[in-house]
């Protein structure tokens, strides 16, 4: 009886065990593509908006036109997904997953900038070229030198302040703001960086930074917040949000009738759900990112997202991660092999015709990106960016009627 | 907890040297597989130090691995310190940290002491957010270095080894045979003329030092650290959930529940990954349903009826 | 200073509502119920998914939640929960198995929530200014203190003075002395944990009309609940209400005239230091 159950317990356990180590088919008539983001925990509401449904909608045009041309051979893509619940040391675990178990050819760079440096050692160690998106920093020099398989998209934070620096300066020198500024920021990473950078870069241009505080991740209540900002009597709020509270910042604004002629909150604002949420009251807010829907390839891309996601795309980073998977595919089809190293080598030479454009690295990062975008009459549209048409000019936010 | 026998350190010496040399046989994925359970098991290990003989539940575990993480983050990036040194100076501020919660917490017993530890845990996490905010402004915290898995697992394995030893040994001692009567019964334990104040600030100092020694030295793996991410109550659930699985009545009870957990967990990450937190969450109900002892509790179990049978 | 009390008062409201619903879990069934988060978030998904699907007013997805969540929870409590309780020696043993099990049952509603929705629950509901002696808020608040306010008080009457609710009362002081004098402790207990989990549905519909909640966001409320049922006293929902309001005042004002990043660790100081003083919660009796 006991022997039996003891049977029963190691069988379990070898039937676990063995489907851990599933080993890969050896012939390869298909091209095995990992990815690993949060579908689960903090990160999982923006990545459900901007990772996912691209690596989706890529994997299945690519598929419909027969897979990836690799040396003349059609190969489909087999996509290998998995949640890193919003964690590290998951997220770690997993890329190794990918690289030993599943063995795949390529990788979707994670989502989050922190993930992103997670892996990177572990990638560039099996060779993956990793073209980052949805990671923003100003230590990309230093970050690509110690991983050379490791590319930048999106721009770095010094990058996003100057967006917001210039619009500043621009609306100071048509006199529809003054010197002031109130200026708040979520505690964390992300937050924190941005707004150290910003009181340096702001302060230089002559701005006065009339409020200045931060409010903790996970606040229930920014009233207070939006209440001192009003009270320092600025004319220019920005906000180095994140997507819960950027929500909330807006819609305290409105409660508050913040008057103000620029307001800008960070990320999420782009999101389709934030012009969902409070429709034309928000008209002439600015955000991170940006885009251009007049460009006929936008436009074709965002047609195309929402016929087989089913979603609409937001209006930043959904284009960018898009085009991080074109890059990916030209890369392997221009090398025509598998061979990580060729590709990644590939990458570095050559340029790419994307839905953000042409690309082009260099030393890995590229420079073709969106800035700061602007609400105007329900469509979110760049206006301030690098190497990027079509960006309009700023409007003046005049109040938060419908 | 019962006290340990020569026999039980006599396994416990085997396992180390065996685990030791995982990095030698085993690829990248199992490996990663193996600095994760080791982390749960140095984690786990040192919360069933106090909280396994004084049925006292901290929640605090979460407080000290963010304090040591942290600190290496903050150290590095902030001040370019080495390494080496901020993990050497994390552990000793997680148990100062811990050495304080201990005696805040004198007073309070069962769910107002479980709760406490929280909030504190919370407390602690949003101070450091506006420390940090506020006075070292910053410009991302990176943790980067050389050291690979095999470097940290190894690590990781002192740690835990040492944690053990270190239980071994109270178990036997004095203080060990006080914080056994705090669980039966504190206010006996205080007639009978021991000093349960002291008992317990000293063995939650201890499990405060190597929480912290051990975010200390995930740091490296994590590279980008990210205050809200390294405090995490999540953690602090886990390492709890994982030691009542185990057993919490032995010094080894984490060691059979962090290893079955760890498996299951991948297993159905891998299984199903668009509904993996659905399918743990129903692996946890069957555990809670089955296994109501633990590991330990079904491992003894069975001891006893083999020994019947035989 | 009008302001730190209109604020302060709604956002008690807030807290009312996250902790109500646990007070009564904790403190009558015994169930340190950690997936109370994921409850109040799921009642939160039910009333954006309506709006957004059906143009169903938030207030009235508020009553439809009512016997769902009732039965809902009753259905848990019933299969999964009394199965424990039976087998338990000891109330610490009681509380490691419903930590565990409710860990477990979290897990499996964010899951069932994350393949409804993966999203942020983002729409706005009665998101007009109002403005009360003379401080500027918004309407939804308003509601959601109001209906906070009525249900507490429902609950302190109904405690206080119904029949049944005079049992409730004692079963949360001795489960052994209650079942002695003739109570149908399972009974009154599944009840308890029931209306419990309605209340923090209802509670959860009523704050996504003002806080963008996504599916994973529930820890966050279970860790608030937490506190505020330790702080006021287990089993007393006055000490739920008391400490909802300390919470909601001590963060506005430290918002308003300290600093915004210090709220939470503000409301976190103030209940490590109320424990410090006393060890049993502000209304919470001394263990035998």
């Amino acid at each position: 009886m006991i022997r039996r159950n003891l049977m029963k317990l190691a069988a379990a356990g070898l039937l676990a065990t063995s489907a851990l180590i599933a080993g890969p088919a050896s012939a390869q008539d298909v091209v095995k593509i990992g990815a690993i983001a949060p579908k689960t925990g903090p990160l999982a509401g923006g990545a459900v908006v901007t990772q996912w449904p691209n690596v989706q909608l890529w994997v299945e045009q690519v598929n419909a036109r027969g897979g990836l041309n690799v040396g003349g051979k059609q190969m489909p893509i087999e996509l290998i997904e998995y949640d890193d619940k919003t964690n590290p040391g998951e997220h770690i675990k997993l890329a190794q997953r990918l690289a030993e178990q599943d063995q795949v050819d390529f990788v979707v760079a994670p989502y989050g900038t922190g993930f992103n440096i997670a892996t990177a050692p572990i990638y560039g160690r099996y060779g993956y070229p990793m073209i980052a998106v949805s990671a923003i920093t100003d230590k990309m020099e230093e970050l690509t030198e110690r991983y050379p398989n490791l590319f930048f998209t999106l721009g770095t934070t010094t990058s996003f302040v100057d967006g917001v620096k210039e619009i500043l300066i621009e609306k100071r020198d048509a006199g529809v703001i003054g010197n002031e500024v109130a200026m708040v920021n979520v505690a964390d990473a992300f937050g924190i960086e941005l707004a150290d950078r910003a009181r340096e870069l702001l302060t230089e241009a002559g701005f006065e930074l009339v409020y200045d505080r931060s409010y903790p991740l996970g606040t229930p209540d920014l009233s207070p917040v939006m209440k001192g900002a009003k009270d320092s009597g600025a004319k220019a709020f920005v906000a180095w949000s994140y997507p819960p509270d950027s929500f909330g910042l807006a819609e305290q604004a409105i409660i508050e009738d913040l008057d103000v002629a620029v307001y800008y909150s960070a990320v999420a604002t782009s999101f389709p759900a934030f012009v969902g949420a409070y429709g034309n009251k928000i008209d002439a807010v600015l955000g991170a990112g940006g885009t251009n829907v007049d460009d006929p390839k936008i436009a074709e891309y965002r047609q195309a997202h929402l016929e087989i996601t089913g979603k609409v795309p937001d209006y930043w980073a959904s284009a960018n991660t898009y085009a991080a998977l074109q890059i990916l595919e030209q890369a392997i089809e221009g090398a025509g092999t598998l061979d990580r190293d060729t590709v990644t080598q590939y990458i570095k030479d050559n340029s790419f015709d994307t839905v953000m454009g042409e690309l082009t690295f260099e030393n890995n990062v590229s420079h073709t990106f969106w800035s700061v975008g602007q609400w105007q009459d329900g469509v979110f549209r760049g206006v301030k960016g690098s190497n990027v048409e079509g960006a309009v000019p700023v409007r003046v936010k005049e109040g938060w009627a419908e | 907890m019962k006290p340990a026998g020569w026999g039980e350190l006599g396994w416990a010496a085997v396992l180390v040297v065996l685990a030791a040399f995982l990095p030698l046989v085993a690829n990248g994925y199992w490996l990663s597989i193996g600095v994760t359970a080791m982390m749960y098991i140095a984690l786990s290990t040192s919360w069933v130090l106090f909280s396994g003989p004084t049925h006292y539940i901290s929640l605090a575990t979460g407080a000290f691995f963010g304090v040591g993480g942290y600190l290496v983050g903050s150290g590095m990036s902030d001040y370019s310190q080495s390494f080496w040194l901020m993990a050497a100076i994390s552990p000793i501020v997680g148990a100062i940290l811990a050495a304080l919660i201990g005696f805040a917490t004198l007073r309070l017993s069962g769910v107002y002491f479980v709760i406490f530890t929280l909030g504190l845990a919370e407390m602690i996490r949003n101070v450091v957010s506006w420390v940090q905010n506020n006075f070292l402004g910053s410009r991302g915290l990176y943790v980067l270095t050389d050291l690979r898995d095999q470097h940290i697992y190894w690590m990781l394995l002192v740690v835990a080894a040492a944690v053990y030893l270190l239980g071994w040994f109270v178990s036997r001692s004095r203080i060990g045979f006080a914080l056994r009567i705090i669980g039966g019964d504190e206010t006996v334990a205080r007639h009978v003329g021991i000093n349960t104040a002291t008992a317990k600030v000293i063995l939650f100092t201890s499990t405060g030092f190597f929480a912290a020694l051990v975010g200390a030295i995930i740091a490296p793996r994590w590279s980008y650290i990210e205050p809200n991410q390294v405090f995490s109550p999540q953690l602090s659930f886990l390492v709890v959930i994982m030691a009542l699985l185990g057993g919490s009545g032995r010094l080894w009870g984490p060691l059979v529940g962090v290893i079955p957990f760890t498996i299951i967990w991948e297993w159905v990450g891998i299984q199903f990954p668009n509904q993996s937190i659905l399918f743990i969450g129903l692996c946890f109900l069957l555990i809670v349903y089955f296994l109501p002892q633990g590991v330990v509790g079904r491992l003894e179990e069975l001891r006893a009826r083999m020994r019947r049978a035989s | 200073m009008l302001d730190i009390l209109v604020s302060g008062l709604l956002l008690s409201g807030t807290y009312a509502l996250v902790a109500m619903g646990l007070n009564l879990q904790y403190g009558v069934a015994r169930i340190m119920n950690l997936a109370n988060g994921e409850v109040l978030v799921l009642g939160a998904l039910a009333a954006f998914w309506l709006y957004t699907t059906a143009q169903v007013s938030p207030l009235l997805t508020v009553i439809l939640v009512v016997p769902v969540s009732f039965i809902g929870n009753w259905l848990i409590y019933r299969f999964l929960l009394t199965p424990l309780v039976r087998r338990s020696k000891s109330q610490g043993a009681l509380e490691v198995d419903s930590i565990l099990a409710t860990f477990g049952m979290s897990f499996i509603i964010i899951g069932v929530m994350v393949s409804i929705e993966g999203g942020f629950f983002a729409y706005k509901y009665l998101s007009e200014p109002i403005s009360i002696i003379g401080s500027t808020t918004s309407l939804n608040r308003l509601v959601a203190f109001l209906i906070a306010c009525a249900i507490g008080l429902a609950l302190y009457l109904w405690l206080n003075l119904s029949r049944a609710g005079v049992a409730v009362r004692a079963v949360s002081v001795s489960t052994e002395a209650s079942g002695l004098v003739g109570i149908n402790v399972p009974r009154v207990s599944a009840f308890a944990f029931a209306l419990g989990g309605a209340i923090t549905a209802v509670g959860g519909a009523l704050i996504s009309t003002f806080i963008t909640l996504d599916a994973s966001i529930g820890v966050v409320f279970t860790l608030k609940a937490l506190i505020i049922v330790i702080m006021g006293g287990v089993g007393d929902i006055r000490g739920a209400i008391v400490a909802a309001i300390i919470l909601g005042m001590v963060e506005t004002a430290v918002a308003t005239l300290v600093d915004p990043g210090l709220t939470l660790a503000a409301a976190y100081l103030i209940f490590v230091l109320i424990l410090l003083f006393r060890p049993q919660g502000i209304f919470g009796r001394r263990a035998t």
